[in-house]
This record gives C-alpha cells, sequence and structure tokens, in this order.
C-alpha cells in the first residue's frame, strides 16, 4: 500500500508502472535522502526545545505564554483601540502588533507613489530634474536608516516650538515638538461617511473595470476621472444627510500641558514614517527606474509613431510592461520597509517589538516574547510575500 | 536589533546548554577563570560610568572591585559586561555574567519567575519626577495630561501607571530606550517631566548642561531596593555576595576606612578583629581569605568611603546620604553582624 501511494501517478510516469526499491533508483534515492533529513530537522528542533525547557526548569524561570493573560500595567503611547494598562500584556501586544501594521501600510503606499514619481523623474529628459532625482536616490540609500530617523526625531523634538509657542499654518493646525493637531470629526455621522466613502471606493473600482472592457471592446472612452470625484463626494455627503448631519468639528485648543482634542501625529510616528518612506522611495526608484529601462526601445518608438505624448507613451504603453519586471524586486522593497520598521524602538514608537521588549523585561519570559516577535513578523512578511505572488501571476505575459 | 541578537543569544545559550546548574557552579567557575563577570550599566554617572581612560567607576562598580577583593584578595580581578535593562537578567540568567551590579530593584516577581536572588541593598532609591523649573510644577498632583518621558521595560513604568490612575489624571507615556535619550527628549521639550528613579534623575541633572533649569518634585513613587543580583542554585556564590556587601558597611560601622585599616589591624576591638580577620575563622566559612574584609577596605573602601566618592558630597551628584546612612545615624543601612 505505501509503495502505490508513494509512488508517482500514471500520468506523471508515463509507461513505468511499478516501482522498483533499489538504490539506482534516483527517485527512491530521492525519497530516502529527504525522509532523512526530515528526521534529522525533527531531532534537532526537538533536542533544542527539550533542552531548553530542561534548564528554564533546572534554573527555576517560569515558562509559557500564561503571561499573556496578565494585568499588563503600563500604558502606551498611542494605540488604534482601546487599551489602558489594567488590560491584559496580550491586548498590549495587539496594540503593537496594529501600530506595527499600520505604520506598513501607510508606508509602502506612500513609498510606493514617492519611489515611482522618483524612478520616472530619475529618467527624466530635463537634466536639472534627473539631476536632482539621482542625487536623492544616491543620499537616501547610502545614510544608514537609524540616523534617518534619529535625523527626523530631532528635527521634530529640538527644532519645532514648544507647545505653547505652536506654529499655526492654518487655524487650529497646530505643528509643535508635540506633534501635529488637525481637527477631526466627531459624533455618528463618521460612521455613516465612512461607510459612504467605503461605497464609494467599491463603485469606482467596478466603474474602472467596466469601462477598461468597454474600452477594449468597442474602443470608446469613459470619463472615469470626474465620475470618481463625483461619487467620492457624493456617497460620503449622503451618508451625512441621512444621519441626520449628526457630527461636530472637534477642534484641538491648548489646555494645561498640550493640545487636546483633534487629531494627533506624534512626532515619534511622523519621525518613522518620513525615516521609512524617504528611505524605501529611494530604493523603489531605482527599481521602478530598472523596470523602465527593461521595457524594449522600441516600444517607446513604436508608441510614439502613432502620436501618442511622452506621458501617454508612459502611462498605456511603457508601465504596463514595466509592472511584470518590477513586482518581484518590489516585493522585497516592501518586506524591507516592514521589518525596517522595528527600529521604531529607538524612537519611542510604541510597534511590536517596543512594546513586546517592554513585556518581556517585565516578565522576564525573553524566549516567549522573542517568539511573539519573530510569529508576528513571520506571519505580516510571508502574507505580502503571498499576496505579491499572486499579483505577480496575474500581471505575468502570458505566453501561449 | 543588536538587543534582539543578545536576547536571542542567550536563548540560544541556554537551548544548548547541557547540565543543569548545581550548587557550587558559579563559585567554582569563577575561581577557576580568575576574575569576576559583572553585569554592570552602560552608563550612569555615580552608579557606573567608564571616566575618559576608559576606567569603570561608581558605586555599583566598587561591589564588583569588592566581590573579586572577596574571592581574589584583589579588588582588579574582575571585568564588565554593560548591560541594558532588556538584556540584564537573560545575561544573568544564561550565565554570561556571574553578578548583577546594575542598579537593578529587587522584587518578588524577579526572585520568583526569574530565577533569580537579590543579596541585599547597596542602594535605597525612590522612584521620583523631574520636571523644568520654568514649568512652574510644585507637585507631581499638577500633572495632568501631561506627557512624561519613560525607560522602557523598568520597574518605573509601572509605578508611573499605577501612581497617575490612583490619583485619577491622566498621562501620555513616551517610551525611551536609554536613560540618556530619555533625558535628552525631555531636555528637548518632547515630554513636561520625565520619570526614574531619583538617582538617576539627580545624575541626569548633574550630567545636563544647565543642572539649575530642572526640579526633582518631592513625590516618591515607589520603594527602590536596587542591589546586586545572583543565580539561583548556588548558595556558596550567593552568600560570597551578601556577605561583601555586609562587610563593606560593617566597616563602615566601626569605623573602618581604606586609610586607617593598617592600625585597626592593632585594635583591641574584638568586633574590629573578627571582621578583619585579626581574631576568628570568619572567611573560611565562605571558602575565601579570612582576611577578605580587610582586603575589601585596603583596595575599594568601606560602604561610606565608595558613597561619598561616587554619588555623596565628594561626587558631581552631592545625593544626601539619607535611607542610606548607617541605622545608627537615622538610615536603613544595617549590616548583619560579621560574628
Amino acid at each position: 500500500m505505501a509503495g502505490q501511494d508513494l509512488a508517482p501517478s500514471p500520468r506523471a510516469t508515463g509507461a513505468r508502472r511499478a516501482r522498483r526499491w533499489s538504490w539506482n533508483d534516483p527517485t527512491t534515492r530521492a525519497i530516502i535522502y529527504q525522509v532523512g533529513l526530515l528526521l534529522l530537522v525533527g531531532l534537532l528542533i526537538w533536542y533544542l526545545a527539550h533542552n531548553t525547557l530542561r534548564n528554564l526548569a533546572a534554573r527555576n524561570i517560569t515558562t509559557g505564554f500564561d503571561f499573556l493573560q496578565q494585568r499588563a500595567g503600563f500604558s502606551i503611547g498611542e494605540s488604534a483601540i482601546e487599551y489602558s494598562p489594567t488590560d491584559s500584556y496580550g491586548r498590549a501586544v495587539l496594540v503593537g502588533l496594529l501600530n506595527t501594521l499600520m505604520v506598513s501600510v501607510v508606508g509602502i503606499v506612500a513609498a510606493t507613489v514617492l519611489g515611482t514619481l522618483l524612478g520616472i523623474g530619475r529618467l527624466a529628459r530635463n537634466s536639472l530634474v534627473s539631476g536632482l532625482c539621482g542625487i536623492y536616490i544616491e543620499v537616501m540609500r547610502n545614510i544608514p536608516l537609524l540616523l534617518q530617523l534619529y535625523f527626523w526625531y530631532a528635527l521634530v523634538t529640538e527644532v519645532m516650538p514648544s507647545a505653547r509657542k505652536a506654529f499655526s499654518p492654518l487655524p487650529s493646525v497646530f505643528i509643535s515638538n508635540r506633534g501635529l493637531r488637525l481637527p477631526w470629526l466627531q459624533g455618528n455621522a463618521i460612521e455613516w461617511m465612512l461607510g459612504g466613502l467605503a461605497l464609494a471606493i467599491a463603485a469606482c473600482l467596478l466603474l474602472s473595470h467596466w469601462s477598461r472592457r468597454r474600452q477594449e471592446a468597442s474602443g470608446r472612452s469613459f470619463a472615469l476621472l470626474p465620475a470618481c470625484v463625483a461619487l467620492l463626494l457624493a456617497l460620503p455627503a449622503l451618508g451625512w444627510w441621512i444621519s441626520g448631519a449628526g457630527f461636530v468639528v472637534d477642534r484641538p485648543v491648548l489646555k494645561g500641558f498640550n493640545f487636546q482634542g483633534g487629531f494627533t501625529v506624534t512626532p515619534e510616528m511622523f519621525a518613522l514614517l518620513a525615516g521609512l518612506v524617504t528611505y524605501t522611495a529611494a530604493y523603489i526608484a531605482e527599481v521602478v527606474r530598472s523596470g523602465i529601462q527593461a521595457v524594449n526601445k522600441g516600444q517607446w518608438e513604436a508608441a510614439a509613431s502613432i502620436g501618442l505624448s511622452r506621458a501617454r507613451v508612459l502611462r498605456f504603453v511603457i508601465l504596463p510592461q514595466t509592472m511584470r519586471v518590477v513586482i518581484p524586486p518590489m516585493t522585497s522593497q516592501y518586506l524591507n520597509l516592514v521589518k525596517n520598521s522595528s527600529l521604531a524602538v529607538a524612537i519611542g514608537y510604541p510597534d511590536i517589538v517596543a512594546v513586546t521588549n517592554t513585556i518581556l523585561n517585565q516578565t522576564g519570559q525573553a524566549i516567549e516574547g522573542i517568539a511573539i516577535i519573530m510569529a508576528a513578523y513571520l506571519v505580516v512578511s510571508l502574507s505580502i510575500s503571498l499576496f505579491m505572488n499572486w499579483y505577480n501571476k496575474r500581471m505575468a505575459l502570458v505566453e501561449r | 536589533m543588536n538587543k534582539a541578537l543578545t536576547l536571542l543569544a542567550a536563548g540560544v545559550a541556554l537551548a544548548f546548554a547541557s547540565t543543569a546548574a548545581q550548587a557550587g557552579d558559579t563559585y567554582n567557575a569563577v575561581k577557576k577563570k580568575g576574575f569576576v563577570q559583572c553585569g554592570i550599566n552602560p552608563g550612569l554617572p555615580g552608579f557606573s560610568l567608564a571616566d575618559s581612560k576608559g576606567v569603570w567607576k561608581g558605586l555599583d562598580i566598587d561591589m564588583c572591585r569588592a566581590i573579586a577583593a572577596t574571592v581574589f584578595g584583589d579588588a582588579s580581578k574582575f571585568k564588565v559586561t554593560p548591560l541594558t535593562t532588556q538584556q540584564r537578567f537573560t545575561a544573568l540568567q544564561s550565565g554570561e555574567v556571574d553578578v548583577l551590579t546594575r542598579n537593578s530593584t529587587a522584587t518578588i516577581a524577579r526572585d520568583t519567575t526569574l530565577g533569580l536572588m537579590s543579596t541585599g541593598t547597596n542602594y535605597y532609591d525612590s522612584q521620583g519626577v523631574i520636571v523644568k523649573k520654568s514649568l512652574g510644577v510644585k507637585s507631581a498632583s499638577e500633572l495632568d495630561g501631561a506627557s512624561v518621558c519613560v525607560l522602557q521595560g523598568t520597574t518605573t513604568e509601572l509605578n508611573l501607571a499605577d501612581w497617575f490612575r490612583s490619583h485619577k489624571i491622566t498621562y501620555k507615556p513616551v517610551v525611551i530606550e536609554t536613560s540618556e535619550g530619555g533625558f535628552r527628549t525631555f531636555e528637548a521639550g518632547r515630554c513636561d517631566a520625565t520619570t526614574s528613579d531619583k538617582s538617576q534623575l539627580a545624575a541626569l541633572r548633574a550630567s545636563s548642561s544647565a543642572p539649575d533649569d530642572f526640579v526633582i518634585l518631592p513625590e516618591d513613587f515607589s520603594k527602590e531596593p536596587l542591589g546586586p543580583m545572583v543565580r539561583q542554585g548556588d548558595d556558596e556564590w550567593f552568600m560570597v555576595v551578601r556577605w561583601t556587601l555586609n562587610a563593606m558597611l560593617e566597616a563602615e560601622e566601626y569605623g573602618i576606612t581604606s586609610k586607617n585599616v593598617e592600625q585597626m589591624l592593632k585594635s583591641d576591638n574584638p568586633n574590629v578583629q573578627r571582621i578583619l580577620g585579626v581574631n576568628g575563622e570568619m572567611g573560611k566559612g565562605l571558602g575565601v581569605d579570612n582576611r577578605w574584609a580587610y582586603n575589601i577596605v585596603k583596595q575599594v573602601g568601606n560602604y561610606g568611603e565608595s558613597f561619598d566618592r561616587n554619588v555623596g558630597k565628594d561626587s558631581p551628584l552631592k545625593l544626601d546620604r539619607g535611607l542610606n546612612a548607617q541605622w545608627t545615624k537615622g538610615g536603613v543601612m544595617y549590616a548583619w553582624p560579621i560574628r
């Protein structure tokens, strides 16, 4: 039975039916080698885990993940979900993870936009533009990210005025060494408006899909941009109207030591995002540049010969082909950005590493703490990798 | 990432370590290698700081030197491993250092869940808050809504949260990795206040460019008994560290200093004779030379000398003896008798 199970299907092996259990059969050899290697690796892992646990027990060190249910007792500067020191360590880890994800998502989007523009700029025929982009890329790529983070953080905390002397470029917008304070909306209309916005985005995506189909089929183009802008404005406004227009503008006001109310971008978050985006964008720019240069020159010439402007050639002919080349290296850059966000600990942004370090230090459960950090990064990185691989397959040239 | 690597290395060390700790292990290993490996604070004026020549100095360094004097009769037979707050306990657990002389607070959790053992207190501290004088704040209870810089992963973070909650006021923590980093961020104005053990605040204030601009608020958030820690499982080594500290305190109580120790050898006070090993066999039980306390006082000084030189009146910090005075002088430094 076992032999039959292991045997390749008849379709794969073609004419051969019976398995010859001989050392001379390369398939058999391969199976034996692999099973042996698997056993060895398994044994090593078992030995390490067993020995670690025994040593920890011998040294009277508590093990296990029970501590995640204990009361954390420390505050976290910023969190996307409700959190107070009376919550558990587990929730604190979640707060840290969400902070990491937030910075990663915003960072990836911003770095992609900036990097693409820089990469295109690098190839501009205007030598001033291409020179400046070149200088930016070289400077950013050759300074360690940690130094850049310190630079951005010092820029906010040491150069910006104190809260009481905050710089106010617009009414109710304040910039100080406590961060950027913006007016924000408050009230039950918010959810309706957000719902409207989500609906509008979904409608825009469907619309763009439909308009592309129609253009491919009939050649007639559709004014996508105005339609989308109208949708994005109208649907939230409709939500606001339906919900009874119940919201107030929450304006930041200076009270006590700091501004109260409104929306805050803390100096830590700003410094981390600024550092990650400007640094990663330089690498993305190089990826985009090489991707554009990988497209055959004949494509430019052919597109130009039918009278398209350079901008339209870039948008409709070159960039779609560039995508196929840039997705794999772009994936690496995204992964780098996520992993580099762990440098947040140096400037006090409460990402997962910073929070888990605190927990690890209070509970002393170093092995568990590091395991949590590693697992979190592994899951996030693999998710990005899987998504990008799926996207790559979708975009890849289908050859017939 | 460097820190995570150290921790990982410690974890790996635990994974590959073949034998469990046995009584006498640390003690024998220290004797065999010929020096004591102390885990210390990488930079805290008065407690452990390398001077311009790279020589480590401070109250905690003196503790380490005294242990070397006890074991080897030579206070120079020690090496130091600077450790951050994150690294310290793992480094001790995994055997990277023999003893932690690194202003660490003794707590029951550390003794019972980390496999560590506090050997005594060489500095009684409390957690406080420092603010800029220009803020005009007189008490920590006026700090509602303030941003507070705090050192990552210390008992400080917990005490701060507890204290503010019990006083029903709020704050925003800005958690910084190192104490100098925290103070610099505070100086720049990112935080309204910064919190730490009061001795650390005094040290940081003393090393700032304008010490008079800052004021340490009167509130004590906690008790912080700081002292050396060892791993569990080696009673001999534990006793060596504990009695080294006691010997420094006893020497001060009986007026034995590094300057008069030679004359004191001729003293007819039986206590002094026992401490200095002229009479009795006190060192033998510890497995060290009978003149161990003599060696400590001769080479390092008694506790009071070490205090004055590093953090007290002869130092830039100018900390009061306060709780750290001898019990005979209104403090709580009360050594167990050497007899």
